[in-house]
């Protein structure tokens, strides 16, 4: 091995579509009785879909990456669908680790969630890993008719052990009862301007959020509270949003830290 | 088009109240994350890039002429932390108080009507610039340019820096404020057509963390 690693310069062969794998997984719940049942579990390309252990009247699924992803000119999609008193929880296996693949176009990652009148959704996938030299766009969309409530809990994590992230894009867009209720996007790795500066992040590298919509909340809004007051281990506030629902948000040096943070100011069962 | 109209609404001399908030400069200064000019660039690098962008869009979108009362809203689902929600309001009143004055204009007075406790800064701009007559660019050149001038301007006072050096961090700024305000004049256009949430929503947590630290400390000079 030399130190002289230069990838050569000749250039690739022409293809005439980006390389990269097609896939959607497709899960929809419905209520049947005093359970949720689930008429449509399917994936394709490197999804597996399991169904785990009931809890109660909730239904839950797990979702396996059985292939490494995703890759540069990759385009995943997840639709989860809770119709009319649905409950359910979806998580997945693993962390999902964005990488180069063999291509330096971007990945796609969307996730679409729908919730209908009286349907409550889990969505707890472990967290997302931005390697080094990865290209991703993540987008997650959320509609929720007015009695629907949702969890969701999303981590992220710029660059594994000892490197530097990927370019990394996420979108998280909330529309409640057809309104918007919340709205995010954020650029991060190299060539995003001013994501690793004093505004942004500063030299957090892993990012949390947990937003619940409840109704309930219409009547009892909680007040703003901070957590972690040392920045060594990170910080994170709690924020009501303009409608019935909150917002955490952390920041920490690492996923550990960055658990601890999001269960000191939400613990999820 | 009434370019000498965007130096008069731009200007920090405008009575908008502007002067009081320090765009989170001030938290950033007492947290250590803002202590000299580089820092100080590369704060404004950041809120400029989101805090900036997203007013940029939908003071532009105002000034398209969109209905002031969606963008509310979109800027409500934009500005996740309540004490920005409550500072873009303050603001957004006293700057319609002033534009009022400057450029009397129907949909100025119907917005006042609809949102009497003040309407979100970013839209109120937006709409002032219509009734004077600019563009959604010019609404965008002068939400980008609002984004970091407060900022700088604070922390000049906070650390001492020296002006001139603080006034270069702006120069050499202006190229991404061109940048920001022509990507949000362009997500502005298609509102119309795809509704607000063509608009850019650019977030930066560091910002809305550190809003509500400002908001409980005693000791601050700074309104925001």
């Amino acid at each position: 091995m030399t130190l002289a690693a230069v990838p050569p310069s000749s250039p690739l062969p022409t293809v005439p579509t980006v390389p990269g794998v097609r896939a959607t997984a497709r899960i929809r719940a419905i209520r049947a009785g005093d359970t949720t049942v689930l008429p449509t579990l399917v994936g394709d390309g490197p999804f597996d879909l399991r169904r785990a252990r009931p809890h109660g009247s909730q239904a839950r699924v797990c979702i396996l990456a059985a292939m490494s992803a995703p890759l540069g000119g990759d385009r995943l999609r997840i639709d989860a669908t809770a119709k009319h008193g649905a409950d359910l929880h979806i998580t997945t296996a693993a962390a999902t680790i964005a990488l180069r693949g063999p291509t330096t176009a971007h990945a796609t990652y969307d996730v679409h969630l729908r919730l209908a009148e009286h349907a409550r959704l889990h969505w707890l996938p472990h967290p997302l890993i931005s390697a080094a030299r990865s290209n991703l766009r993540q987008s997650c969309t959320i509609d929720l008719a007015a009695t629907a409530r949702l969890v969701l809990r999303e981590e992220t994590v710029l660059g594994r052990a000892g490197e530097g992230p990927g370019r990394l894009s996420t979108r998280l867009t909330v529309r409640r009862d057809g309104r918007p209720l919340l709205e995010q996007q954020a650029t991060f790795g190299p060539g995003a301007p001013g994501w690793d500066g004093p505004a942004v992040l500063a030299d957090h590298r892993a990012i949390g959020q947990i937003l619940i919509v409840d109704p309930t909340l219409e009547h009892r809004p909680p007040h703003a509270r901070l957590l972690g007051d040392d920045p060594a281990t990170g910080q994170a506030v709690l924020t009501p949003l303009a409608g019935p629902a909150l917002l955490i948000t952390a920041l920490a040096p690492d996923t550990l830290r960055l658990r601890r943070l999001l269960d000191a100011a939400h613990p999820i069962g | 088009m009434n370019r000498a109209a965007l130096l008069v609404l731009a200007d920090g001399r405008f009575p908008a109240g502007g002067h009081a908030h320090s765009g989170g400069a001030e938290e950033a200064v007492t947290a250590g994350r803002v202590r000299d000019v580089a820092s100080l660039e590369a704060f404004c690098r950041g809120r400029l890039h989101t805090a900036g962008l997203v007013a940029a869009g939908l003071a532009a979108a105002a000034a398209a002429g969109y209905d002031p009362l969606l963008l509310e809203e979109a800027a409500d689902a934009r500005t996740a932390a309540p004490a920005l929600r409550y500072t873009s309001r303050r603001l957004g009143r006293q700057l319609l108080r002033a534009a009022r004055a400057a450029w009397p204009c129907a949909a100025l007075d119907a917005l006042a009507t609809a949102r009497p406790r003040g309407a979100h800064q970013p839209v109120v701009l937006g709409l002032a610039a219509r009734c004077a007559g600019l563009t959604p660019l010019d609404a965008a050149h002068a939400a980008t340019y609002e984004s970091i001038g407060g900022p700088v301007t604070a922390a000049v006072r906070l650390l001492r820096l020296d002006p001139f050096d603080a006034t270069a961090v702006l120069a050499r700024l202006a190229p991404d404020m061109d940048h920001v305000a022509a990507e949000a004049a362009d997500a502005a256009q298609r509102v119309q057509a795809d509704g607000p949430a063509a608009l850019p929503a650019a977030s930066a947590p560091l910002l809305d963390i550190t809003a509500e630290q400002h908001a409980v400390r005693g000791a601050r000079l700074f309104a925001s």
